[in-house]
């Protein structure tokens, strides 16, 4: 076995240890920022649609999501020279060994696959969600991957996501409107009052996020290098501007700072930032983060007005957020900085086109895509828990547990098969 | 006067205070409790442990009305807390003795009924 191929770079590989562990961390702590915002009742169940992503989607993508997204294959989709992690050793992909540059690539799709739970929770049958989110890395990521960063064809037309815009986070977002959309809403939905239960859980959940957003935009410069610094300032500071300007509309419209308006204000920075994170400068990363605050506020409170449960605002988050990141990349993006490419402000004013080729394709895609899906494993699975199920909460009648059981009157049973 | 106390499902909180909004009815106290019916056991499992839940959840009101507003009280709850599958509660009716309203002092009738409530704003 190689243990140090001459092409490894010991400070590159440093790094992307380091970020791939603080990116898989993502996806438990997407679990608390979504669980926070539910009823105590569906509270493991939220929770529970995010970890199981880890090891599904996980497993999937090592087995054959890879080789779909990063083998040779056509522009379209990858091919099959990796199944099984064929040939995914320790030569060097870059200056990495490419087994690491597989592992970070996974917990890409693991996030990927669970941010979609926003938009479904409190309602949909666990087993059903399994075999979605897994069929649905494969079926919508893997190829939309394999467009912007294994060489595909929106690669080849010159659209700038640095660490997943339209990936990640358009990808999810219109998968989760279609999802949302299919399942139908919660039965108390637009009937009742639905208040998070655990606000703290979100703050937490958003704390560790921010954290772990550092490996998933910084490591995207997948060595540690100017372009890895920069994307790091710049996922510190476009944040900031969000949740500057977002609790300044909060504080202008209802006169109160909200604690989950914060929390949200953060992730939407967060979010908008991701594509532009290695290819605009930290001045215009404040400028981005402080403007993409208003079509994301503005939207969360246009979809509490529709009949739309995206109950936890998926489509507002990540879809209006990420196709703001990407169109702001395609005006902010400066070569002076990234040494790739010129947005509109630095005279390229095709990058803006290129970059709405992009958001519109994805949306497409994994609108039509998932809307297939769904409607496929319709048949097969019920998707949707009864109303009784959704009444008596998703704790207890898809896991068999509670969050917070109390354990009077809970009778000991003899263990099955003792 | 009478004190109207009714053992009905969490779940069903919400729709119960909106019909009673709607019945006019306003004064009530509202306690989490668990309790022991007829309702079907409940099994769950932790690391292997596998318990029956033998207390489920409830939520109890206490409502105090005149006598005139005990039958919309029922009717309200009956209507707004019914699954129609075993666990849906009970609701007792009780004589009351004496109700007296703290605040003034007042007693029996003018005590249940309800005054126009005042909006805080805690800026």
């Amino acid at each position: 076995m190689l243990v140090n191929t001459p092409n490894l770079n010991s400070a590159d590989t440093a790094w992307m240890l380091i970020s791939t562990a603080l990116v898989l961390m993502m996806t438990p702590a997407l679990g608390f920022f979504y669980g926070g915002m539910v009823r105590t009742k569906n509270t493991l169940n939220t929770l529970m649609m995010s970890f199981i992503s880890l090891g599904f989607v996980g497993l999937a993508w090592a087995l054959l999501g890879y080789s779909l997204a990063f083998g040779k294959g056509c522009s379209w989709l990858g091919g099959l020279e990796f199944l099984f992690l064929k040939d995914v050793g320790l030569s060097a992909q870059g200056t990495i060994p490419h087994a690491l540059f597989m592992a970070y690539q996974a917990t890409f799709a693991i996030i990927t696959a669970a941010l979609i739970s926003g938009a479904i929770v409190e309602r949909m049958r666990f087993t059903a969600y399994i075999v979605f989110i897994t069929l649905w890395m494969l079926i919508v990521y893997a190829p939309v991957a394999h467009w912007v960063w294994g060489g595909g064809w929106l690669s080849t037309l010159g659209a700038l996501d640095f660490a997943g815009g339209t990936v990640v986070h358009i990808n999810a977002a219109a998968a989760a409107v279609v999802t949302a959309t299919l399942l139908g809403a919660r039965k108390d939905f637009a009937r009742l009052a639905i208040l998070p239960q655990n606000v703290p859980f979100t703050l937490l959940g958003t704390g560790l996020l921010w954290l772990g957003w550092f490996g998933f935009n910084a490591g995207s410069a997948l060595a540690a290098n100017g372009i890895a610094g920069l994307a790091f300032v710049n996922t510190m500071l476009a944040p900031m501007g969000t949740l500057v300007a977002w609790t300044t509309l909060d504080l202008m419209r209802t006169r109160k700072v909200t604690a989950i308006g914060a929390a949200t204000g953060i992730v939407v920075g967060l979010v908008a930032i991701t594509p532009a994170a290695g290819f605009v400068s930290p001045l215009s990363a404040i400028v981005l983060g402080l403007l993409a605050a208003f079509p994301s506020y503005y939207a969360l409170l246009w979809r509490a007005r529709t009949r739309l449960d995206d109950s936890l605002d998926v489509l507002a988050a990540h879809g209006v957020g990420g196709v703001f990141g990407a169109l702001m990349t395609g005006v902010l993006a400066d070569k002076a900085w990234n040494g790739v490419g010129d947005g509109l402000l630095h005279g390229n004013p095709k990058q803006l086109w290129i970059q709405f080729v992009a958001c519109a394709a994805t949306v497409a895609y994994s609108g039509i895509a998932t809307f297939i899906l769904v409607k496929l494993i319709g048949t097969v699975f019920q998707l949707k828990a009864s109303d009784r199920a959704q009444g008596v909460g998703m704790d207890v009648t898809q896991h068999g547990e509670e969050a917070y059981a109390r354990g009077e009157g809970a009778v000991l049973l003899p263990t099955e098969g003792a | 006067m009478k004190l109207v106390i009714a053992i009905i499902r969490p779940e069903k909180v919400s729709e119960v205070l909106v019909a009673l909004y709607r019945a006019e009815v306003r004064g009530m106290t509202l306690t989490p409790v668990q309790g022991h019916g007829a309702e079907s056991e409940q099994v769950e499992t932790y690391r292997g442990t596998r318990v029956k839940m033998e207390l489920h959840d409830k939520v109890r009101l206490e409502i105090g009305v005149s006598d005139h507003f005990v039958e919309p009280t029922v009717k309200a709850i009956l209507a707004a807390a019914k699954t129609g599958e075993i666990g849906d509660g009970k609701i007792f009716v009780l004589p009351v003795e004496n109700v007296y309203r703290i605040r003034t002092g007042e007693r029996d009738q003018e005590a249940v009924t309800p005054v126009a409530a005042t909006a805080s704003d805690f800026e």
